[in-house]
C-alpha cells in the first residue's frame, strides 16, 4: 500500500499528489457519509414504525432497503417549480448553503486518534464556525421563495437556532476547560485519564459525568438546532404547512433533507466525541477503535428517533423559554462550578 | 508564483467584488449578503496570513451571529428603493467627502514607515503553536484590565438595550409555566368505566 502510495507520489509530483490524496480522502468520508443519511431515512421510518405497531416502508426490496434509493430517483426526477416573484439565484442558493456546512465541518472530525481528515488546532472553533452558517440556508430559503409560511417558518427556524446556540457553545466551553485544548483528538484523550480509566472503567470518566447537565444541555441543544421533533417549530405541518421549505420540490427540497440528516449525523459525532469518550472503549479489557464511536453514534441517533416518536411539539414560547431561561443560567452556573472545582484540590483534572 | 500568493489574489478579488457589491447592490436583502461573504472572504485571508483564532472569531461572530440578525431586521424592512434614490445627489457631496477623508487615511498607514514596518512576514512558528492559547494568554494577562473594561461595557450596552426596548410588564394573559408544571392529569382529567352497550 505504501509502496503504490509513494509511486503515485512520484508520478504525479509532490504538489498535485497532495491535491489528488486529499480529495480522495474527501470522498471517503463523504460517501459513506451520504449514504448514512440515505439509510437514516429509512431508519427513522422503520424504527418510528415499530414503535408505532406499524411495519414501516417494506414494498422496495426486502424489507424495504432500497427505499431511500427509490425516494432520490424519484425526487430527481421531479421538475424544481421557481415561484414567480421569488428571487431566482437565493432560491437556489439557499439549499446549498444548508448543505454545504452540514458536509464541511466533517473535515476535522476524528474518527480515532490518527484517522483523521484535518488535525487542525482549533478544531472545535472551526465546528463551531462553520456550523453557525447553516442557518442562513433557511433565513435565505424563507425570504426568497417570496411565501408567508416558509418567511414565517424560516423566522421561527433562525430564532430558534441561534437561541440554542448560545446553549450548545456555553456546554462546549464547558468541555474546552476540563480537557484544556480546542481540538478533538486532545478532547477525547483527555477523556481517557483519571481515577476510573486508571481502574479500567474508562466510561465512568468519560466527559458525561462530571459534565452532566452539559451533556443533558448539550444533547436537548443539539435536538433542537437540528429541528427535530418534538422542537420542529420551524415545520409545524398544522400551522404552516411545512415552514421554510414549503415552496421547494423535486431535488432542492431533497437538498434540504439531507442537510437535516448531515446535521443529525454530525451532531451525534460531536456528542459521542466531547462527552462519550469517541472512540474509546467503555471498559479496559477491550481495544479501543472505531467501532467503539460508530456504536455510540448510532445510539445517539437512535436517542434522536425516539424522541421523535415520543414527544409532542413544544410551542413556540416553551422552546425559547427553555433556551433562554433554562438552559443559558444552568450552563452559567455550571461554567463557575467546574472553574472553581478545577482550581480546588479536588479537582479530578490535573 | 508561489500558489498561496494565487489563493490570496483570488480570495481578495472574492471580497474586492462582495464590497463593492455592498454599496451596488439594490437590493438590501442582496447587500446584507455580499457583506457576509466580504466577511467570509477576509476571514479566509485572516487564516491565510496564519491569524486562525481571529479568522474563526469573524465567521463565528459576525457572520454565524451579528449578520443572522442584521439579516433578520433587513429581511423585515419594506425599503422604497425609489424613494432612497431620490437623495442619492444632494447627499453626494458629503459621502464623497467621507470617502476622499477615508482614502487619506488610509494611505497615510498603508504608504507611511509604519506599515513597511509591520510588512515582514509572520514569524514562523513551531507546528504545536496554538494561536488561540496565546490569545487568550495575553488578554487574561498582559491585557486584563482593557478586557475587563471591554466586557463591562458590553455589558452595560447589554442592559441598555433591554432597558430601551422593555415597554412595562405584559398585559397578555398568561399561564406561569411553574404552575403548568405541577399540574397532574387526575386534577383535569376523570377516566370513566363503562360497561359496553349491546344490542339486546
Amino acid at each position: 500500500m505504501n509502496a503504490l502510495l509513494q509511486a503515485l507520489q512520484g508520478f504525479f509530483g509532490a504538489d498535485l499528489w497532495t491535491l489528488i490524496w486529499t480529495v480522495v480522502k474527501i470522498f471517503i468520508i463523504l460517501i459513506p457519509l451520504l449514504l448514512a443519511v440515505a439509510y437514516l431515512t429509512l431508519a427513522e421510518r422503520k424504527i418510528i414504525g415499530w414503535m408505532q405497531v406499524r411495519i414501516g416502508p417494506n414494498r422496495v426490496g426486502w424489507w424495504g432497503i432500497l427505499q431511500p434509493i427509490i425516494d432520490g430517483v424519484k425526487l430527481v426526477l421531479k421538475e424544481v417549480v421557481i415561484p414567480s416573484g421569488a428571487s431566482k439565484g437565493l432560491f437556489l442558493i439557499a439549499p446549498m448553503l444548508a448543505f454545504a456546512p452540514a458536509l464541511a465541518a466533517w473535515a476535522v472530525i476524528p474518527f480515532t486518534d490518527t484517522l483523521v481528515l484535518a488535525n487542525i488546532d482549533a478544531s472545535l472553533l472551526y465546528i463551531m464556525a462553520i456550523t453557525s452558517m447553516g442557518v442562513y440556508g433557511i433565513a435565505i430559503a424563507g425570504w426568497s421563495s417570496n411565501s408567508k409560511y416558509a418567511f414565517l417558518g424560516s423566522l421561527r427556524s433562525v430564532a430558534q437556532i441561534i437561541s440554542y446556540e448560545l446553549a450548545m457553545g456555553f456546554a462546549l466551553m464547558a468541555v474546552v476547560m476540563v480537557s484544556n485544548s480546542l481540538n478533538l483528538v486532545d478532547i477525547v484523550n483527555a477523556q481517557n485519564k483519571g481515577l476510573f480509566a486508571g481502574a479500567g472503567l474508562t466510561f465512568l470518566s468519560w466527559n458525561w459525568l462530571p459534565l452532566l447537565p452539559m451533556f443533558v444541555v448539550y444533547l436537548v441543544s443539539g435536538v433542537a438546532e437540528t429541528n427535530r421533533a418534538p422542537f420542529d417549530m420551524a415545520e409545524g405541518e398544522s400551522e404552516l404547512v411545512a415552514g421554510f421549505h414549503v415552496e421547494y420540490s423535486g431535488m432542492a427540497f431533497a437538498v434540504f433533507f439531507l442537510a437535516e440528516y448531515a446535521n443529525m449525523i454530525l451532531i451525534s459525532a460531536l456528542v459521542s466525541l466531547l462527552f462519550l469518550g469517541g472512540w474509546l472503549s467503555p471498559v479496559g479489557f477491550l481495544p479501543d477503535g472505531i467501532l467503539w464511536l460508530f456504536a455510540k453514534m448510532s445510539c445517539i441517533l437512535l436517542f434522536f428517533l425516539w424522541i421523535r416518536a415520543t414527544f409532542p411539539r413544544y410551542r413556540y414560547d416553551q422552546v425559547m423559554r427553555l433556551g433562554w431561561k433554562v438552559f443559558i443560567p444552568v450552563c452559567l452556573i455550571w461554567i463557575t462550578v467546574v472553574g472553581v472545582w478545577m482550581i480546588s484540590p479536588l479537582s479530578i483534572w490535573k | 508564483m508561489e500558489f498561496k500568493t494565487l489563493v490570496f489574489y483570488f480570495l481578495s478579488a472574492i471580497l474586492l467584488f462582495a464590497a463593492l457589491r455592498v454599496i451596488t447592490a439594490r437590493n438590501p436583502v442582496h447587500a446584507a449578503l455580499f457583506l457576509i461573504l466580504s466577511f467570509f472572504s477576509a476571514g479566509c485571508i485572516w487564516a491565510l496570513l496564519r491569524a486562525e483564532f481571529l479568522a474563526i472569531a469573524i465567521v463565528l461572530i459576525y457572520v454565524g451571529a451579528v449578520m443572522v440578525l442584521f439579516l433578520f431586521v433587513v429581511m423585515m424592512l419594506n425599503i422604497n428603493v425609489d424613494r432612497l434614490r431620490e437623495g442619492f445627489w444632494r447627499y453626494l457631496p458629503l459621502g464623497a467627502l467621507v470617502g476622499i477623508l477615508m482614502v487619506l487615511e488610509m494611505a497615510f498607514i498603508l504608504g507611511g514607515d509604519y506599515f513597511s514596518k509591520l510588512q515582514p512576514h509572520a514569524p514562523q512558528m513551531a507546528a504545536g503553536y496554538s494561536n488561540a492559547k496565546a490569545v487568550g494568554r495575553l488578554i487574561y494577562t498582559d491585557f486584563v484590565y482593557p478586557f475587563e473594561l471591554a466586557s463591562v461595557v458590553l455589558l452595560v450596552a447589554i442592559v441598555a438595550a433591554i432597558a430601551i426596548a422593555y415597554r412595562g410588564p405584559k398585559k397578555t394573559k398568561y399561564t406561569p409555566p411553574g404552575k403548568q408544571l405541577r399540574v397532574h392529569a387526575d386534577d383535569r382529567l376523570r377516566v370513566l368505566k363503562m360497561q359496553a352497550e349491546k344490542d339486546e
